[in-house]
């Protein structure tokens, strides 16, 4: 009989008010313990306020395969980026 | 290092590869990060398999030297840092346990194969730790060694491997130090104090240079690894960084390292010393070294005494979810 | 620490009777810590091993701080690891419950919570109190203690609910530890005189809020509240008084080795 805990995503939002960032994964038995495991393995350096867990088998990821699909196209709209305009230096901050 | 002596599978000339396996090497030789669930040559998945494995393994086997002490500490803030170091080398072994995870065999799988004898640890966290000084030793020596191999390693070509590699460096700057640090009280101390501490240098110098494992320039499992970017360096040049930045370290301390032969070569801009006895830890590697069964006893013992303990919160967690969905 | 002793409500009760007090919540904290510390790299899984390095590492840094408090009290000049490190079993006055054995993970759990169950209750007294450095202690531990119930109350009722094993060895860990639950509400001079001087709470004032905890705790658990047991050391021969049961004294051969096999030396 396998009794082996499932392994959850952990997810920690720092001091500083940025998103929840993954952090690593660890084993537990359901989400309640998932936290507390999270705050004693991932947060033992002050390094969180907030955690987010997500059991791993629930994650839907992109794949790899459609990598060019999905994000070369992004490539050419340069026009997105503030660099792409030109400024004259005497208006200022922008 | 912790992941001695890793059999590389494969290692192929180009001429050899499938067009796949040539497009995943020029992936990996333009320093892209190969990612969970792309393809890879099934000896890539293997061999970092092995080696991750081998690696967390270390890391559990080796809060066992110092874990030994942790009753014993002299302060009770010497007692909270050991504590805490030896608490990262868990976390340690949990992180690369993860990663290993994202190849395809699960947590419980590689613990039985420790368990079983079938997968191995570093041959260090063999030897016993006999005095506080070793302490001491451990940190500065052992951990120093670690680092070595370490730093390197944040840049291997497996993200996952990688990123557990950059959190363990950020937290294991503390442990080299902490160990240092007792070495230099220990030196600055009593004379009792001192010469245990030379004990402690020389049990472990020798122990300390095995980690890098055998020298490996001809080795073809080292020159696939080091194609596929999971080794960085080969074990002689680890095995030299280290010499060179560990001996004016001892003799900071007034201690003196345990090598008639050691000497700085002007030429080559190193020190010469002597090799270590392979065949002793050709021995240890082997499971005849001084605490062998002791290791890996204490970790199959806490494996076989929790099994209740996993069981019963498991069998928990699904009586609850089961009631949760009745409620519904 | 600036002020005199008598700046502080301490001052309002003698003071070896305040060190006494000071050494029975410290020897709590250092005796527990050492007993959990032990699990470290033996515990049923990693995240275990983790968790229970933290508790312990909280335990031993509040002990730092009671048993700095009670040698600045005391004024010889002593400090915190002079008091942990260098008296003899007789001298230390912690509980027996802290001192028995880690046994197998249900006792170390079971005896975890019925002192975490006690010690919030007594740390939440403690912020309260009318000298500001026992206040200021009790203000950091609190919250740590706190953590620490939740998790141990937690792992009682999964493990109590969990498979007929670890019922079993749940109910016959706490059949076994029981009888030392006693002993942390006696009343005696000492916690009498801290009491009046509104310095700490009497100990027999904190049963009611432990009882409910437990009973709740256990009724979630499915484990049997063992009742009207015998119990140890409540007849001022236990722990609070220095009379300790044989395990006290190979935990300090352990502890205190590397201090007396060296005498002075600095580590």
């Amino acid at each position: 009989m396998s009794s082996e805990w499932p392994l959850w995503e952990i997810f920690i939002r720092g001091q500083h008010g940025l998103n929840h960032r993954h952090v690593g994964s660890l084993h537990a038995p359901d989400a309640e313990m998932a936290i507390r495991n999270a705050r004693d393995v991932y947060t033992r350096r002050n390094e969180g306020v907030s955690i987010w867990v997500v059991r791993s088998n629930d994650i839907t990821a992109s794949s790899p395969s459609e990598k060019g699909p999905l994000f070369d196209p992004s490539n050419s709209k340069v026009y997105r980026h503030p660099t792409f305009f030109d400024i004259p230096e005497e208006i200022g901050h922008m | 290092m912790y992941a001695q002596l890793v059999k590389s599978e494969g290692s192929k000339s180009r001429e050899e590869m499938t067009p796949e396996e040539l497009s995943f090497q020029d992936r990996i030789d333009r320093g892209e990060k190969v990612e969970p669930k792309e393809w890879m040559p099934e000896g890539y998945r293997k061999t970092l398999i092995r080696q991750i494995g081998q690696h967390a393994h270390s890391e559990i086997v080796g809060q066992l030297p110092e874990g030994n002490w942790i009753t014993r500490a002299p302060t009770l803030e010497r007692k909270a840092i050991l504590l805490a170091k030896v608490q990262d080398e868990a976390g340690h072994g949990l992180y690369l346990y993860s990663a290993a995870e994202t190849l395809g065999v699960s947590r419980d799988e590689l613990m039985e194969k420790l368990h079983s004898g079938n997968m191995k640890y570093s041959s260090i966290f063999n030897y016993p730790t006999l005095t506080w000084a070793d302490m001491g030793a451990v940190g500065w020596l052992v951990d120093g060694a670690a680092i070595m191999n370490q730093v390197p390693l944040q840049r291997t070509s497996y993200g996952p491997y990688s990123r557990a590699m950059i959190r363990i460096c950020k937290e294991e700057s503390f442990h080299q130090r902490q160990g240092y640090d007792i070495m230099m009280k220990m030196c600055a101390g009593t004379p009792e104090q001192k010469a245990m501490a030379q004990d402690a240098l020389n049990r472990f110098w020798y122990p300390a240079l095995m980690m890098f494992g055998p020298s490996d320039k001809d080795s073809i499992h080292s020159a696939q690894s080091m194609a596929w970017k999971i080794k960085m360096n080969t074990n002689d040049e680890l095995r030299q960084k280290f010499v060179d930045q560990t001996v004016p370290q001892a003799k900071y301390l007034g201690l003196t390292v345990p090598d008639e032969n050691l000497v700085w070569n002007e030429e080559k801009g190193g020190h010469d010393f002597s090799e270590p006895d392979w065949s002793e830890f050709f021995a240890v590697i082997a499971g005849n070294g001084p605490c062998n069964a002791e290791r890996l006893g204490a970790r199959v013992k806490a494996w076989d005494d929790g099994a209740w303990f996993r069981e019963g919160l498991m069998a928990h967690a699904d009586k609850a979810a089961a009631r949760r969905i009745a409620a519904e | 620490m600036a002020g005199s002793v008598e700046a502080n409500a301490v001052g309002a009760v003698d003071r070896a009777v305040c060190v006494e007090w000071l050494q029975r919540v410290g020897d709590n904290a250092l005796i527990l810590g050492h007993r959990v510390s032990e699990w470290c790299g033996h515990a049923p899984a990693l995240e275990e091993d983790i968790a229970l390095a933290n508790q312990a590492l909280d335990l031993i840094g509040q002990c730092q701080l009671w048993l700095g408090l009670a040698a600045e009290v005391e004024g010889k000049g002593r400090t915190a690891d002079q008091i942990a490190y260098l008296r003899d079993a007789g001298a230390f006055r912690n509980l027996l419950l802290v001192e028995r054995p880690n046994g197998d993970f249900g006792q170390t759990l079971i005896r975890q919570f019925l002192f975490d169950a006690f010690h919030i209750a007594l740390l939440r007294a403690l912020t309260e109190s009318s000298d500001p450095r026992v206040a200021g202690i009790a203000a950091k531990a609190v919250k740590e203690v706190a953590y620490h119930l939740e998790r141990s109350a937690d792992l009682v009722v999964r493990l109590g609910d969990g498979t007929a094993e670890s019922h079993d060895r749940m109910q016959k860990a706490l059949d076994l530890l029981f009888p030392y639950t006693g002993e942390m509400f006696t009343d005696d001079a000492t916690d009498r005189a801290m009491a009046e001087a509104g310095i700490a709470p009497l100990p027999s004032r904190l049963k009611p809020e432990w009882d409910r905890t437990v009973a709740d705790v256990l009724e979630e658990a499915t484990l049997t509240q063992p009742g009207q047991v015998w119990q140890h050391g409540v007849k001022g021969q236990g722990g609070k008084t220095g009379v300790h049961s044989e395990y006290l004294g190979f935990i300090l051969a352990e502890m205190q080795f590397l201090q007396r096999a060296y005498p002075g030396a600095t580590w």
